[in-house]
Order: C-alpha cells, then structure tokens, then sequence
C-alpha cells in the first residue's frame, strides 16, 4: 500500500468501479447501470471527471493531430504513409501546394522518407487523410528518430511542453514530438544520443511523479560526463 | 484409483482450494501484450498482437475489429511428444477460448483490424484452456485492448462422487467428470461452460457455484499482477 502512495494515480484494470456518478465518465471508462467502469488498463485520473489514462496501446488517429509519417508506397496520385498506427494513412498529391506530376511524387517523397503530418480526415471505417503540417511538404533529411508509445507522449511534453523546454535548453537539439509516439531529434551526435536516451527514461518511467526533477538531474550529470570525455 | 482421503486431494488440496498460481505480466518484448502463468503443473505463455492490419485482407470487418485465438499445445509439453501443429482437440479449444474471451473487447474501437492472440502450452497439467484464457486475458488488457472486464476461468470436476475444484491430470484422466468454466466475475456472465463426463443435475450446480467461487479468486490475481508490473518499476 505504501508503495501505491507515491504514484499520484491508481492503477486500474478493465472492469474496475471508478464512480457511482454516470455523469462523470470520460475517456478510458464505460457506464452500466449508472455506475462508471474502467474500460483499459490504465491510471485512473479522477478530478470532475474521472478518466483512465492507457499505459500501452495503438495510436488511433484523430482529426488536427500531428504526426511523423513513413511514406510506405506510392499509388498514382496519394502517399501511402505509415503513421505507427493500426491503419495506413494517405495523402493526395493535391494537399501540396505545388503542381505535382504522378510521375515526379517520388522525387518529392519517396518510399521510407519522414515528413511532418496533419491529420486533416478521419472517417468512420478508419480511412485517414494526411496533408503537410504547414503548407509545403519538408521531408525529414537530417537528424534521427525514437519511437515511444503514444501514451507516453503527453510525459515527454511535459506540462504546458515544460518536459521539451526543458531538453531543447540543457542540450543543443531541435526535437519535434508527433502525436503518434515518433520524436524527430535534430542537433549534434552527442547532444541527439542524449537526448535519446532521456527520452527513453521519460518512457520508462512516465508513469511516475517527479520525473521532471530526476530528468533534469540526469542531464546535469550526463552533460558533466560528456564534456569530461572531450 | 482412489482420490479421496481424510477429506484430501491426491495433491493435499482440500475440495474447494485451488492450486498455486502466479502471474507474470509483461514478459515478451515484441509482443504488444503478454503473459506468463504457471497454474500448478500447467506452464503458459500468452501472447497478444495488435490492432493490426487483417491479413489475408478478406477476413477484414468493415465496422469492427476481428478476434484470432490459436492455442497450441508444444510438442514437449505432456509425457509422450506430441505431433506438433493444430489438431482436432486445439481448434476446437482455440474457438471456444476465443468466444470464451471476445465478449468483453469492444471490437467497435478498431474497424478494419485484427487482434491475435496465441496461447502456448510449455507443460500440461489438466485445465490448459481454463490457465491459457486467463493468461489471455491479462495479455489483452497488458496490449491496452479496450475490455467491459477481465475474464477469468478455472475447472472444476468429480472425483470419487466429490465435487472438486481446478482438477489436477489425474484427476481429470481418470476422474468422473471435468467442467471448465470462464466468466467475467464482475458481472456474473458465463461465457464459457463446457462438460465432459457425468453429474447430476444437483452436482452440477453445486460445481458451477463452486467454480464461480474459483473464478472470483483468479479474477483477483490477474487484477493484482497487472496492478504489480507498475508497482515494481516504481521500486526502482
């Protein structure tokens, strides 16, 4: 019991009485009988709502998110593009503001190249239409990228995007985070192999209370190490 | 064979106790969910894949996501090897532990994919489907698979004219009667209740409640090693 005090949430599982109060439910819970149960496996986030945050699970896209994309297959005027999700994605060669030929899309993006998506549709069979993030198409061509799990992502904001802040000014990097669990970390080699290694602390231990203080420990000593090997 | 003495089982149990069980949640890196059991002799993994994309695409559901269980028994896992791949006894358990288990997923969430799940069987020790949904289970809810509950099943049986709870081999080799049953204990809904052998209608209800009972206990393990895995990692 000691130990369930020093996570600031209850652990649930599906099935799990959350509240008497149907009025209450939000994401992650279902209601029968006026009552409110758990539906996932999950932290359970009571306030004037009670919601159960996942703890692993499949990104499913939503309209107006951000996304890193992997472009899989090109048809004759859409993208195919993989979006870490259980439903490939597609974006038509008119989403770009330039004219495009068919036969030039593979100079624009071709297949295993990354970019920034919108997602501008999504219909109730789960078909999914992407454009670029702002205007014209920029495909990833430097830097690299990790992959946490969706559920982990709002951590690695942090709250009110403290956890980037906090990243972009102790290390040298520009880091974009898509909604779908793919971080892009663009900087110097060390300061990228840095990043990726808190980023996959923050994954680790996202369910925890107080990770901002040890992260922001861990990159004071790590930053030390590094310019001690220089 | 006798299994009846002083009021004790040939393994010491009393009518009504179950055997040991331990869940371990979480123990494949590559799968999206899983679990470990060991249900006395019986030693499962159960492994859970997805929402994915549906291949071959024809089995597809337009509306809802499709449920896939194969549980397969390995060739090392009872005293004579076993030829190894599906046979009529496998698929037949593989159906009645995916319809034991598809109930409670809310398939709506995910049109157009799969959820696989596979459950192998390392030991065998009488109950294999009863320990295989149950690991199944926790698997799914491990993989994040929206579900109304857990579900949790145990056998119980017959032997020397008693009404027995989670039947070890030999009771269910040379006993008089084996039934397996799963539910989803929050809610009271059987969703899987089969027979094999002789009772009266009296003993048969006696068994039902007793395996609800055993369900219940189960139930109870499996919430507390979910709740375990994220418990731990705060240790460190």
């Amino acid at each position: 019991m000691k130990k369930q005090e020093k996570l600031d949430k209850t652990i649930v599982v599906p099935g799990d009485l959350l509240s008497e109060d149907a009025t209450k439910a939000a994401e992650g819970t279902y209601v029968e009988n006026e009552k409110v149960y758990s539906l996932i496996y999950g932290l359970a986030d009571e306030r004037e709502k009670v919601r159960v945050i996942p703890l692993s699970g499949k990104y499913l896209p939503a309209i107006g998110d951000v996304v890193i994309g992997m472009v899989s297959d090109i048809s004759f005027s859409n993208w195919k593009v993989d979006i870490n999700s259980p439903y490939e994605a597609l974006m038509h060669i008119s989403e770009d503001p330039r004219r495009i030929e068919s036969s030039e899309m593979a100079k624009i993006m071709g297949v295993g190249d990354l970019a920034i998506f919108k997602v501008v549709d999504v219909d109730p069979s789960m078909k999914i239409e992407l454009a670029p993030r702002e205007g014209q198409l920029r495909v990833l061509r430097s830097g690299r990228i990790v992959e946490v799990s969706y559920t982990k992502v709002p951590r690695v904001i942090g709250r009110a995007g403290s956890m980037i802040s906090l990243l972009k000014s102790k290390l040298d990097v520009n880091i974009f985070v898509g909604k779908n669990g793919r971080i892009w970390i663009n900087g110097k080699a060390e300061d990228e192999d840095l990043a990726v290694e808190v980023i996959k602390r923050i994954e680790q231990e996202a369910h925890t209370s107080g990770l901002t203080d040890r992260i922001t420990k861990l990159l004071e000593e790590e930053k030390h190490g590094v310019h001690e090997k220089r | 064979m006798e299994f009846m003495k002083n009021g004790k089982r040939i393994d010491d149990r009393l009518p009504n106790e179950l055997r040991p069980i331990k869940f371990e949640v979480g123990p494949l890196e590559r799968a999206d969910g899983s679990c470990y059991v060991e249900h006395g002799g019986n030693k499962i993994i159960a492994a859970v894949y997805g929402p994915r994309a549906v291949h071959p695409r024809h089995l597809q559901e337009a509306n809802r996501a499709i449920i896939r269980y194969r549980y397969n028994m390995a060739s090392f896992s009872v005293e004579e090897r076993r030829r190894p791949g599906p046979d009529r006894r496998s698929i037949e358990i593989s159906k009645v532990s995916r319809e034991a288990i598809d109930p409670v997923i809310i398939k709506e969430f995910y049109p157009r994919s799969t959820i696989d799940i596979f459950v192998e069987i390392l030991q065998a020790d009488a109950g294999t489907r009863s320990a295989g949904i149950n690991a199944a289970s926790v698997a799914l809810a491990d993989a994040g698979v929206p579900m109304r509950g857990l579900i949790s099943s145990c056998a119980v049986g017959k032997v020397d004219d008693t009404v027995v709870l989670d039947l070890v081999k030999e009771e269910d080799n040379y006993g008089q009667a084996d039934m397996p049953v799963a539910m989803d204990v929050r809610t009271g809904e059987v969703t899987l209740l089969q027979m094999d052998g002789h009772l009266t209608l009296d003993e048969f209800e006696q068994a039902l409640e007793l395996g609800k009972i055993g369900c219940a206990s189960i139930a109870e393990m499996q919430r507390e090693a979910l709740i375990q895995k994220y418990r731990g990692e705060e240790d460190e």
